[in-house]
C-alpha cells in the first residue's frame, strides 16, 4: 500500500512538471493559458449582497438515467423559469429519447425539447433497449466556451457555474461552435448567447434549479461537490457514473449514472 | 542634463521617422485614453469578467416557488400527498410556477390540469420508460373519463386494486402479446403474494429457478400442445439457465 | 423573432438523424465564409508582394505596389463581414478593451491590428513616401494637400532619406512575412483548434489556410493585373504572368498535398466522426467539395498550367488559360472556405445527423450584403489605384 502510495506522488509530480512546462511553451504564444489557470488562485473572498459566497461552494448534477420517466418537465420548467423563448430551437435543458434497435441501428428524437412529452413511437417493434437521456449544460471545469470568448462575457464563478453576462456578450457565437454539448444558443431577443445557469438566481438563495425541483422521480439530483454529506456526493457513492464526451478533456460536472454507449 | 542624450537621440533619427513616431504615439495614447474610459470599472476584480454580472445573474426573478412554500397554507393537502405514491411529486409540477401565488395569494391564482391530456405526459405507456413505473394506455383506459373521476391526484390509488396484471406491467403486457407465450397467464410461471397488489415493492412475485421449470413444456418428450418447440435439456446450453438466453415474455426462437 | 422563427421553422424538415435541438440554427453564415476568403487574400497578396522585395524576383516586379494596394484594400474589408455577422457589432470594441487572452478571436484583433498599422500601411508608405513628396510638388489643389497629408509633412528627399526608406521597407518585408503567415495562419487557428467539431478541429488547419490563401492571393493579383493593364492600354508583360501562373501552380501543388493529407489522415485515423464526415462528404458537400472545390477549382486549373507549361502555346492563348484557371482558383477557394465554414456546421455535434443552411437574401447576414462586401475592396483599390498609382510612369513622370 505505502509503494502504491509513492508511486502514484510520483506520477503525479511528473505529470504536474510536464503541465507546467507545456504551459510554459503554450505562454510564449498565448500569454493567456498561464493566467487563466493562475486566476482562480488569485479569486478574492467574495460574498454577494444576499450574503451568498461563492467560494464556499461548487456545484454540480447528477442524472439517473433509469430513474427518468421522460415527462419533460424540466424542460418545460426551465423555460418558464429562466423565460426562455418557446420556439423549438431555444434549450437551455431538453430530454433524448434513444431507441436501439436488434438490427444495431438506432433512432434518436427530441421533439421540441420534449416540452410537451413524448408521444408513443410508431415503430416500436423490435427494440432491444431504449430510454431516456436529460441533457443541460455540463458547467465543465475546464470550459471551451470560456476558453474562446473573445471579450470575457463568459466565465466560470468561483463555485463553478458557467455564466453569461449578457449585458457584455458582443453575440459572435464564437462559444455557440465551442460548445460540444450544443447547450448554447443565440437568444433572438437579445441576440445575445444564453445557456443554462444551474438557475443561478436559485441557487443563491438556498433553492434548487427550476428542472431538479419538479423532477417528479428525483432522476435529476443537484448538490455540492465537495462537501461531505450532499445529495450529490451520496448519488456519486451509490452509482456508477460516467460523462458525456470524456475524452475531449472538458471535464463535465454533470454526472450521469447508468448512461448508454449510444449517448453523446 | 538628463534630458540631453533622450533629445539628442531624437534629433538624430531620420526625419520620416520622426514624423511617424509622433503619429504613432498620438495613436496609442489614444487608444489608452479611450481604453481607461470605456472598461466597466468592475471588470477583472475576481477574474475576467464584470463583478456586476454575477450580481445580476443572481437576482433574477424566481417562478418557482420551490416544495416548501405550498405547506404553510396548503398544509392539509401537502400532508395526504406526503404519504401517497406522489409524495416525491412537487406540486409545482402539476400547478404551475407558483412564486408570484405566494407572494400574492389573493389575485395570482394556479391552475390545476383537470382533463385526460396532463397525467398521460408521465403515465401513458411507452416502451422508453424504465419499468416498474405505473403507465396506462390512454386509448383503451376508460377513454372518455378524466382521470379525476377515479384517481385523486393527490393520493393516486386505483380505485380498486387492479385484477389484471397489465395494468401496471403493461410493457411486459404488451411485448407477450406479440409473443408465442400470449395465451400463458401470467401466474403460471409467478406466484402472486397476496400483499403484492397492494404494496407492489414489498411483496414481489417469485420467478421460475430452474430449467426442469421451463423444461416442462420444452424438454424433449414433454406432454404438450403440437409445435412447441422442444429441446434435449441435457445438451442444449447446459451452463445456463433459460432466461440467460431467451426472454420469456418473447422468446425469439421459432 | 418572429422572423427567426419563420426563417427556421421549414428547416425542421430539412433535418436528416437527429441533431440538438439548439443546433438547428446555424450560427456562423454566409459572411464567416467571406471573412477568411478576404483575409486569406491579403496574406496571399502580401507574400507575394514579399517574394519580389526579399528574393529580388525582377520577373514580378510590376505587380509589386499593386499587390501591396490590393492587400491593404481587403485588408481594410477584412473585419467588415465578422463586424456585420456580430449580435452586437455596436459592442465590438470590447475585444481591444478586455480581450481574453485565450481565446483566438480575441488576439485576431491584435494581429489585425499588427499586420494593418505596424506592417501594412508602413511598408506602403515607406515605400511611397519619395514618390508621395515629389507629387504633392507639382500638384495643385486637392490632391496636393491629401498628398501632403499622407506624407505626413514630410519633405526630406535627400540620398541618406531614400536610402533609409529602401532599409526600412526591407526590414518590413522580413517582419511581414512572417505576420502573414501569422494573420492567415490565426484565421485557421480559430477553426483549427475548435476541439468540439471534428470536422474543424485539425493541426493542419492553420497551415492548410496558409497556403490555400497564397494560392487565392497569387491568382487575385493575376487577375487584377490582367484586367489593369489593358485598361490602361499598356502591353502585358509576358515574363511577369508567366512567373505569376508558376508560383500559382507550385503553391497549388502544396497547398494540394496539404488537403490529401489531411484528407488521408482522417479517413486513416478514423476517429468517432467519421461516419457522419463521410455522409457529409458524400451528400450534401459533394458537389461544392469534390465537384468545385476539387475537380473545378484545383485539378482543371493545375492541369490547364501544366498544359500551358509542357506545350509552348501562343502568348494569347496562354494569357487566356491564365486568366481562365486563376478565375477557377478563386471559385475554388471560395468554396474551400464555404466547405469549412459551413461544411463543419451542417452536421450535429452528436454526430447522428445532419442539418441545413439557407441563406438569406436580404438583411445583414444576406447575399445582398455579401455581394457587397466582395465588391467593396475593388471599389476601395480603385481608389488607392487614383491616389497612390502603383505604376512605373507614375513614378518616372516625376523624376
Amino acid at each position: 500500500m505505502e509503494h502504491l502510495k509513492t508511486q502514484e506522488g510520483h506520477a503525479i509530480e511528473r505529470r504536474g512538471f510536464i503541465k507546467k512546462i507545456l504551459q510554459g511553451c503554450a505562454a510564449l504564444l498565448f500569454p493567456g493559458f498561464l493566467l487563466a489557470k493562475t486566476k482562480k488562485g488569485r479569486t478574492k473572498p467574495w460574498v454577494l449582497e444576499n450574503g451568498y459566497n461563492p467560494a464556499e461552494h461548487d456545484w454540480g448534477m447528477g442524472i439517473n438515467i433509469n430513474k427518468c420517466i421522460g415527462c419533460g418537465r424540466c424542460a418545460d420548467a426551465c423555460k418558464r423559469e429562466n423565460n426562455v423563448p418557446r420556439a423549438p430551437f431555444f434549450f437551455r435543458t431538453w430530454v433524448e429519447r434513444y431507441r436501439i434497435f436488434e438490427n444495431g441501428k438506432s433512432l434518436i428524437d427530441s421533439p421540441n425539447g420534449a416540452i410537451n412529452g413524448f408521444k408513443f413511437p410508431a415503430d416500436e417493434k423490435n427494440i432491444i433497449r431504449s430510454f431516456f437521456v436529460p441533457k443541460l449544460c455540463n458547467h465543465c471545469d475546464n470550459p471551451p466556451c470560456v476558453q474562446v470568448c473573445p471579450v470575457g462575457a463568459t466565465f466560470k464563478t468561483a463555485d463553478g457555474v458557467v455564466l453569461v453576462d449578457s449585458n457584455y456578450c458582443i453575440g459572435c457565437r464564437y462559444c455557440i461552435q465551442a460548445c460540444p454539448y450544443g447547450a448554447r444558443f443565440l437568444d433572438p431577443r437579445t441576440r445575445t448567447a444564453e445557456k443554462c445557469t444551474f438557475c443561478y438566481h436559485r441557487i443563491v438563495k438556498g433553492k434548487l434549479p427550476a428542472c431538479v425541483e419538479v423532477c417528479p422521480t428525483q432522476a435529476r439530483v443537484f448538490g455540492e461537490l465537495k462537501k461531505k454529506a450532499s445529495p450529490l456526493v451520496r448519488f456519486m457513492r451509490m452509482n456508477k457514473i460516467r460523462v458525456l464526451k470524456p475524452s475531449l478533456n472538458t471535464e463535465p460536472k454533470v454526472y450521469y449514472a447508468n448512461l448508454d454507449m449510444e449517448v453523446r | 542634463m538628463k534630458q540631453w542624450p533622450l533629445s539628442n537621440l531624437w534629433k538624430k533619427l531620420p526625419e520620416q521617422v520622426r514624423r511617424l513616431s509622433i503619429l504613432g504615439i498620438i495613436l496609442v495614447a489614444f487608444f489608452l485614453m479611450i481604453r481607461s474610459l470605456l472598461i466597466p470599472s468592475d471588470f477583472g476584480k475576481f477574474g475576467h469578467y464584470r463583478a456586476s454580472a454575477v450580481e445580476e445573474i443572481a437576482s433574477l426573478p424566481m417562478q418557482y416557488a420551490g416544495q416548501m412554500a405550498c405547506v404553510e397554507c396548503h398544509e392539509e393537502t401537502v400532508t395526504l400527498k406526503g404519504k401517497g405514491y406522489h409524495k416525491n411529486v412537487a406540486c409545482e409540477i402539476c400547478h404551475g410556477p407558483a412564486a408570484a401565488h405566494t407572494r400574492d395569494p389573493g389575485s395570482v391564482k394556479l391552475t390545476a390540469p383537470r382533463g385526460r391530456g396532463y397525467c398521460p405526459i408521465c403515465h401513458e405507456y411507452l416502451p422508453s420508460r424504465p419499468t416498474g413505473f405505473p403507465q396506462i394506455v390512454s386509448n383503451s383506459h376508460n377513454p372518455m373519463k378524466p382521470c379525476i373521476s377515479c384517481h385523486n391526484p393527490h393520493d393516486p390509488k386505483p380505485p380498486q386494486t387492479p385484477k389484471e396484471c397489465s395494468a401496471c406491467h403493461g410493457e411486459i403486457a404488451k411485448t407477450k402479446s406479440l409473443s408465442h407465450h400470449v395465451y400463458i397467464p401470467c401466474t403460471r410461471c409467478h406466484n402472486v403474494p397476496k400483499g403484492h397488489k397492494i404494496s407492489p415493492r414489498k411483496f414481489l412475485p417469485t420467478k421460475p429457478s430452474t430449467r426442469e421449470f421451463c423444461g416442462g413444456c420444452h424438454a424433449k418428450g414433454a406432454a404438450g400442445e403440437k409445435g412447441i418447440p422442444q429441446v434435449d435439456l441435457a445438451t442444449h446450453g447446459k451452463r445456463y439457465v433459460c432466461w440467460q438466453c431467451h426472454y420469456p415474455h418473447l422468446p425469439e426462437a421459432h | 423573432m418572429e422572423e427567426i422563427i419563420r426563417h427556421l421553422t421549414p428547416l425542421l424538415k430539412e433535418i436528416t438523424g437527429y441533431i440538438y435541438p439548439n443546433e438547428i440554427e446555424l450560427h456562423w453564415g454566409i459572411l464567416v465564409v467571406i471573412y477568411p476568403y478576404i483575409t486569406g487574400l491579403v496574406a496571399g497578396a502580401f507574400i507575394l508582394a514579399s517574394i519580389v522585395k526579399i528574393f529580388n524576383v525582377k520577373e514580378v516586379q510590376p505587380t509589386y505596389r499593386i499587390s501591396l494596394l490590393t492587400a491593404l484594400a481587403f485588408l481594410i474589408v477584412a473585419p467588415l463581414p465578422l463586424l456585420a455577422h456580430l449580435g452586437h457589432p455596436e459592442k465590438s470594441y470590447e475585444i481591444f478593451l478586455t480581450p481574453n487572452t485565450s481565446s483566438a478571436m480575441a488576439m485576431f484583433g491584435f494581429v489585425y491590428a499588427w499586420y494593418l498599422m505596424a506592417v501594412l500601411l508602413l511598408e506602403i508608405w515607406f515605400d511611397y513616401r519619395k514618390d508621395i513628396i515629389l507629387w504633392a510638388k507639382k500638384e495643385t489643389g486637392f490632391r496636393k494637400w491629401l498628398h501632403k497629408i499622407l506624407s505626413l509633412f514630410s519633405v526630406d528627399v535627400s540620398e541618406r532619406a531614400i536610402k533609409f526608406d529602401k532599409k526600412a521597407v526591407k526590414i518590413i518585408t522580413v517582419i511581414g512575412i512572417p505576420s502573414a503567415f501569422l494573420l492567415h495562419g490565426y484565421v485557421g487557428f480559430i477553426f483549427g483548434s475548435v476541439k468540439a467539431n471534428p470536422w474543424w478541429s485539425s493541426v493542419l488547419m492553420p497551415i492548410v489556410f496558409l497556403f490555400s490563401a497564397i494560392v487565392s492571393g497569387i491568382a487575385l493579383i493575376l487577375i487584377i493585373y490582367m484586367i489593369v493593364t489593358p485598361l490602361r492600354a499598356k502591353q502585358i508583360d509576358m515574363v511577369c504572368l508567366n512567373k505569376l501562373a508558376s508560383y500559382l501552380f507550385y503553391v497549388m501543388i502544396v497547398d494540394f498535398s496539404l488537403e490529401a493529407l489531411d484528407f488521408m489522415h482522417r479517413i486513416y485515423e478514423s476517429e468517432e466522426s467519421i461516419k457522419i464526415l463521410s455522409q457529409l462528404v458524400s451528400g450534401k458537400l459533394f458537389v461544392s467539395l469534390i465537384v468545385i472545390q476539387l475537380l473545378i477549382g484545383m485539378l482543371i486549373p493545375l492541369g490547364a498550367i501544366a498544359t500551358v507549361k509542357i506545350f509552348d502555346l501562343p502568348d494569347e492563348l496562354k494569357k487566356q488559360i491564365y486568366f481562365l484557371s486563376a478565375l477557377l482558383v478563386q471559385v475554388g477557394i471560395f468554396t474551400t472556405r464555404w466547405n469549412v465554414v459551413i461544411g463543419g456546421q451542417l452536421f450535429s455535434k452528436s454526430f447522428s445527423g445532419l442539418t441545413a443552411y439557407k441563406m438569406t437574401f436580404f438583411g445583414m447576414e444576406g447575399l445582398l450584403t455579401s455581394i457587397g462586401l466582395l465588391l467593396l475592396p475593388f471599389i476601395i483599390l480603385f481608389v488607392l489605384f487614383k491616389i497612390l498609382p502603383p505604376w512605373d510612369e507614375a513614378r518616372t513622370a516625376v523624376k
